[in-house]
């Protein structure tokens, strides 16, 4: 019984202090952060738009131009993260620069970069997944998923 | 017009993203989880399809268009090939993008070295 | 019988250990911060010349502890004991400067608290009658503590506003039985302290609670008064944590407002270099004493100093299980001779 009430005394010290550490916590600014978010997305997504129509113009079709884009985007945001310019610009522009595929090619590039010293194998092969790794997990799953999903209930 | 449809469309998904970072813990890698699933959901609900007609490379670019690609190429194989098609049609219709992601993550990485902050 | 033992948590020393000489060197980016001109060694590039990030950390507190030793006009073989820490998972730094050094070695993890831990613990060996002449030494790196605890550099993530810059640095300290400097008079222990902090971006309320817990304890064992100190100077609680150590060292009846600050604050410029919420890492208040203060106090512009350095101890592995983060501080009295 005594010990129930002193957990409980416990908790409630727990509470009331992340409550006046809340209060004492500066707010991020949303609005300016979501401006650069909005501003740096969308002129990835621009970049890329250009580039498909560019592909689509040669009479390539519209799915390989679409291929072609992503590639050419991941390759923009691998180099970019190699040269150390990728981290500058998401330092600014949050979600705007993590959300493109260029993010998920910066996921890969970064500790893969970082972690050479602990050799090719453990090092890059390994940590070049330790963001983009849960990425494929899920993405590849929820697509297995569905593709359940769908054969059995169009049946 | 194409472009500043992509830019808009873009620029949304990607506020979104800003707003769930500040307003909740996640991280990153929560972050691009979270929208490569709700992506291949909401494909699957046939929500997603009509914004990447009208946004262009401003659905498909963002993560969420890895999802789509994943969730849309399950289904037109599931039509084609049946069964098989669940376990084989995302990774066929994202295959360009994620060996591309690899193979010039590790080239990078092999070529670069990281930079202290200032 | 503890004849030295002043209440619950403070050891009064008899036989005053000095600290005779200090040493510090500093990454590119302290080096460009207010107390620049304190700093014995100022890196232009933050590897050192190393392959890794790590050894570069290493070389730093060696290279340091080897500066400490020949500014006391002593030499490797006088030094009976290295009593160091860093924030490599198994002290990678410490103990691989420890075995190109050649002094016996105890290895200490306070987190950042380490520079009064091992300062703390190496007044009593000195008091105590076991050594002569030790040194007390603690090193951080933004970069490899960035590699351990958070994300890759190159990744473009952003920090919150509550998140702090770890220090590249390294402090350290002789202290001898014999020779001219401060004195320590008092070391008050922490305990480990955990007010239910889960956010790892916001160290400073984590171990806010540790710190003014030490303190008043500090004030309660000895009977010393706020005023007593020219100084009061926590090691890395930042902007917010410095606030609510403050307002929770005022609950208990004591008023440190007026000569209190913060390591991680003096350090950097925040608004200027971008740092959030100020310095973190045990380099912080190890650069920030064996620099600034150890320098102030010999120019006797400062004759009484507490210095409180603070430590969160969180692991990559209890972050990740979503454990809360237990906080702790060490105090250190070091007092000027009067004259």
């Amino acid at each position: 019984m005594r010990k129930m009430e002193k957990q409980l005394h416990k908790i409630s010290k727990e509470q009331e202090y992340n409550e006046y550490v809340k209060k004492k916590v500066p707010k991020p600014n949303y609005l300016k952060n979501s401006i650069w978010a909005f501003f740096v997305g969308g002129m990835i997504c621009t970049i890329a738009q250009f580039i498909l129509n560019t592909f689509q113009d040669f009479g390539i079709s519209k799915t390989d131009s679409n291929t072609i884009t992503v590639i050419i985007m991941v390759f923009l945001g691998a180099f970019l993260t190699g040269l150390g310019i990728y981290d500058k610009i998401g330092k600014r522009a949050g979600a705007g620069s993590i959300v493109p595929i260029t993010g998920f090619a910066n996921s890969i590039v970064s500790p893969a970069m970082e972690f050479k010293r602990e050799g090719y194998v453990f090092g890059v092969g390994s940590k070049m997944f330790s963001l983009a790794g849960p990425v494929l997990v899920y993405g590849f799953g929820s697509s297995v998923a569905i593709g359940l999903l769908y054969f059995f209930l169009s049946k | 017009m194409e472009y500043i449809k992509a830019f808009i469309v873009g620029g949304i998904i990607c506020v979104i993203g800003q707003l769930l970072m500040d307003s909740t813990k996640l991280t990153p890698a929560h972050v691009l989880v979270t929208f490569v699933t709700s992506g291949a959901i909401l494909t699957a609900l046939g929500i997603y399809e009509p914004i990447v007609k009208f946004g262009g490379t401003g659905a498909t670019i963002p993560l969420p268009g890895f999802g789509y690609s994943l969730a849309k190429g399950a289904i037109d194989s599931v039509k084609k090939a049946g069964l098989l098609g669940a376990f084989t049609g995302g990774i066929e219709s994202t295959a360009g993008g994620v060996a591309a992601a690899i193979v010039f993550g590790y080239l990078m990485a092999v070529i670069f070295n990281p930079k202290s902050k200032k | 019988m503890a004849v030295k033992k002043l209440g619950k948590q403070t050891v009064q020393f008899q036989n005053t250990p000095i600290i005779i000489g200090t040493s510090t060197t500093v990454g590119p980016k302290e080096g460009e911060g207010p107390l620049s001109q304190y700093f014995d060694v100022i890196l232009k590039d933050d590897y050192y010349g190393e392959d890794s990030w790590e050894l570069a950390e290493s070389k730093m507190l060696r290279e340091t502890v080897k500066a400490a030793i020949s500014k006391s006009n002593k030499n490797i073989s006088d030094m009976e004991y290295m009593l160091s820490g860093d924030l490599l998972n198994q002290l990678m730094s410490a103990s691989f400067a420890a075995r190109d050094l050649g002094i016996p070695f105890f290895g200490l993890y306070g987190a950042c608290s380490t520079m009064t831990e091992s300062l703390s613990l190496g007044a009593m060996l000195i008091d105590g009658g076991y050594a002569d002449n030790l040194v007390a030494v603690t090193s951080s790196h933004f970069s490899s503590a960035e590699r351990q605890f958070r994300f890759p550099l190159e990744l473009g993530s952003q920090r919150p506003p509550t998140a702090q810059w770890t220090v590249t640095g390294a402090g350290a300290a002789i202290l001898s039985n014999y020779g001219h400097g401060p004195k320590i008079t008092h070391v008050t222990t922490g305990k480990v302290i955990d007010l239910g902090i889960t956010d790892a971006n916001n160290m400073g309320a984590a171990m806010a609670p540790a710190a003014a817990d030490t303190i008043v304890n500090h004030f309660q064992d000895t009977g010393l008064s706020p005023d007593y100190y020219d100084l009061i100077v926590t090691g890395d609680l930042g902007v917010i944590g410095k606030e609510i150590t403050e307002e929770m060292v005022l609950d208990k009846g004591y008023n440190i407002t007026k000569v209190y600050n913060d390591c991680g604050l003096l350090i950097f410029d925040n608004e200027a270099q971008d740092t959030h919420a100020g310095g973190s890492g045990c380099g912080c208040s190890a650069s920030v004493f064996c620099g600034y203060i150890y320098q102030e106090m010999q120019n006797r512009r400062i004759n009484k100093v507490l210095l409180i350095s603070t430590g969160a101890l969180l692991s990559v592995t209890s972050a990740q299980q979503g454990e809360s983060i237990p906080g702790i501080a060490h105090a250190v009295a070091i007092v000027n001779d009067e004259s």
